[in-house]
């Protein structure tokens, strides 16, 4: 299946980013062939507002069944939500292959709510 | 690495002359001005600008006069009354135009045109500065005349306050914030570990604390709370602590009304760097009560 | 002059004396038998009725306009996502609209190509409106955690009377609220104090309100042996209206919320003064 990872820089081998609404890179990633695909977010960087919900569009976009980040503000989560792609939670920061091998060994939760405060609005 | 921020509901009770006598008595702390829209922190604390970046923010429209047909399909659409009709000097035909303070960049007008003359650039709002001060290094901004969209600005400010924080290993960001509860005051304290507010002992100040609380309760944010001046009114202070309490929020102490504020603010200078006094006691244990208060704190979650 | 003019109270700086000007000046105007209106304009935390201790008449939700999308009649093209300058549209498998985002612009509606988009009202305040006296009075409460207040200000305003002279009391800073406060005014009052802050930010007021070709005036609350802002004024051609004294019995009745005339007979004279200043220039 297809996930995207949040990452900080262009390979997995970088730590990931902990925040997906604002995250630098994201990796999308075949957990069967192990082939990865990185995709620059630095529009969203400068984002009025809702960059969060502009990072869902682009990840719903590259066609990810799940996230694997660190927090996901409210207007993302529920972003994420509508477009039924499932958030895997990393609790701090590691290179993007160690999350993604805890991931496919089921070792990292599901977040079933926002777990970050939303930003100016 | 903590951040805390000073804001006050209403305004005029002493948020920046407070922050600037804490940013005295912080040790490692990086300061950040958050009141974008009317920074007053940078004059007492003097900073030397290391770094200026533009910010820019939203679109703003502008109809090329040469290319309107003056039909007004513009201002008919335009929801934010910034559009109005002229008439041209050479031939006395009907021309439009946007009242840049009034235009709210949502691009209405440029999709209804239907001669495309209407440009859309994007709007360079203020800039922002990373300087060097006396208490240690400061995040600061301003926000060009008119412009809007602060929230986004102030947010800027914090997030560049705390990575210059962990570039610089300093433990604590000490941010002076807006007045009132819209986009900049949000701005300025979602996600943050601590929130002060400092108030008055007047019914204004009670009633605005009131609104104010319920941001920070709506944000689920600790909230500590001081009364600035508040031998004006001893039972107003009384009233406003113990409604603070009800509402969730701890009293950290009350400063004095005294002229010598005034008086170290005229000389540039933090009430804590002009000497020993009674205000300086006052202002130094609600430093001490506000720290103490944030370390007493549950740690914080992930 | 006109016979009722728009007067805008505005500072830069917060807590200069806005309110208490304008309050007080409304109290004078009406004891001189005079049509007055007073319109609070800081909608995010008006403090006017503490004061002036209105009688409310009329309350109204005051709301601005949020898409809802028809999901049967949506062709999901994604126009409406790409048009919206707040973010406030999300394309996923349908459109998802963030309704707190929206400034109510209805460029959506406009490019939907399947007519797919209405708008219903979102709620972000009151509007209130009634009298103190023989006082009109009007005033917004932007409800706590909206981060807009233009959108409520304009709908204060739109309260104004026509024939009462408009008393608008605006909210401290020089951004947008500000500026949706005193667009359209007849004369814009800048009360600030005789302090470093106090200076800054009305230069920073005189520089956002330039532009706007609006007639000003300043008030030097609390003054004192400082001359500073008076000097800023001369060298900017800014008319200095009154120079209100620094007196602790002034801070101690405001903060009892209570007007001055009772218990400082001589504020009289200062609004009689202040007022004959402001019609000379209108």
């Amino acid at each position: 299946m297809k996930v995207v990872i949040t990452s900080s820089a262009q390979t997995l081998a970088d730590p990931i980013d902990m925040h997906f609404g604002r995250a630098k890179f994201f990796i999308l990633a075949d957990t069967e062939t192990g082939k990865a695909v990185v995709h620059d977010n630095v529009q969203n960087l400068h984002a009025v507002q809702g960059a969060g919900i502009q990072s869902a569009e682009t990840v719903a976009k590259l066609g990810a069944e799940t996230v694997i980040t660190g927090s996901v503000g409210p207007k993302a989560y529920r972003a994420l939500q509508a477009a039924g792609i499932k958030i895997a939670l990393v609790e701090a920061v590691c290179p993007g292959t160690e999350a993604l091998r805890r991931f496919k060994e089921g070792d990292l939760p599901v977040l079933d709510k926002p777990n970050s405060e939303g930003h100016w609005v | 690495m903590k951040e805390f921020v000073v804001i006050s509901g209403k305004g005029g009770t002493g948020k920046t002359s407070l922050t600037a006598s804490f940013a005295a008595l912080a040790r490692n702390a990086v300061l950040a001005d958050g009141d974008v829209d009317a920074a007053d922190l940078h004059l007492i604390l003097a900073p030397e600008i290391r770094r200026r970046t533009e910010f820019r923010s939203g679109h703003a429209a502008r109809i090329r006069a040469d290319a309107c047909l003056g039909c007004g399909l513009c201002a008919v659409v335009c929801r934010f009354e910034a559009i109005a009709a002229t008439t041209r000097p050479a031939d006395e035909t009907r021309v439009f135009s946007v009242d840049p303070s009034a235009c709210e960049g949502c691009g209405v007008c440029v999709w209804k045109c239907p001669v495309q003359a209407i440009d859309f650039k994007e709007r360079i709002c203020g800039e922002w500065f990373v300087s060097d001060t006396r208490h240690g290094p400061m995040v600061h901004a301003r926000l060009y005349p008119g412009a809007e969209n602060s929230g986004k600005l102030v947010h800027l400010v914090r997030e560049q306050a705390r990575q210059l924080a962990n570039q610089e290993n300093l433990d604590l960001v000490l941010v002076d914030g807006p007045p009132g509860t819209g986009c900049p005051v949000i701005a300025a304290v979602t996600g943050t570990r601590s929130v002060l507010v400092v108030t008055e002992p007047t019914v204004s100040g009670a009633h605005d604390l009131t609104r104010v609380l319920e941001l920070t309760n709506h944000f689920n944010i600790p909230t500590a709370i001081c009364v600035n001046k508040w031998d004006i009114h001893p039972e107003q202070a009384d009233r406003i602590e113990a409604a603070a309490r009800v509402a969730g929020a701890t009293p950290v102490g009350r400063v004095r009304y005294d002229k010598a504020a005034t008086a170290a603010q005229r000389q540039g200078l933090a009430v804590i760097e002009v000497g020993a006094s009674p205000l300086a006691d006052d202002i130094r244990a609600v430093w001490k009560n506000w720290i103490d208060f944030t370390s007493g704190m549950p740690k914080e979650t992930p | 002059m006109k016979p009722f003019p728009v007067i805008a109270i505005a500072s830069g700086k917060g807590g200069t004396g806005k309110t208490t000007v304008a309050v007080h000046l409304a109290a004078w105007l009406a004891a001189q038998g005079r049509a007055v209106q007073y319109l609070d304009c800081d909608v995010e935390e008006p403090n006017g009725h503490l004061f002036l201790k209105p009688v409310i008449d009329t309350t109204e939700t005051a709301s601005i306009p949020v898409p809802i999308v028809n999901a049967e009649a949506c062709i999901a093209c994604g126009k409406c996502a790409r048009v919206c300058e707040f973010n406030a549209i999300a394309m996923l498998k349908k459109p998802l609209v963030f309704p707190e985002l929206c400034h109510g612009c209805g460029a959506c509606v406009l490019v939907c190509p399947a007519g797919a988009i209405r708008e219903e009202p979102r709620a972000i305040g009151v509007v209130e409106s009634g009298h103190a006296g023989s006082i009109a009075f009007a005033q917004g409460r932007l409800n706590v955690g909206e981060p807009m207040s233009p959108p409520l200000i304009r709908k204060v305003k739109a309260r104004r009377m026509s024939e009462a002279i408009a008393l608008l009391d605006a909210p401290p800073g020089t951004s947008c609220p500000v500026v949706a406060t005193v667009r359209g005014a007849d004369f814009v009052v800048l009360v600030t104090e005789p302090t470093p802050f106090g200076l800054h930010d009305l230069s920073l007021a005189v520089d956002t309100l330039r532009p706007m070709d609006l007639p000003l005036g300043v008030i030097v609350n609390r003054a004192d042996e400082d001359r500073r802002v008076q000097a800023f004024c001369r060298d900017q051609n800014l008319p200095l209206l009154a120079e209100l004294p620094d007196d602790r019995r002034v801070a101690e009745t405001y903060a009892r919320g209570e007007l001055l005339f009772e218990r400082l007979p001589e504020w009289r004279g200062f609004f009689d003064t202040l007022w004959k200043q402001i019609e000379a220039r209108l």
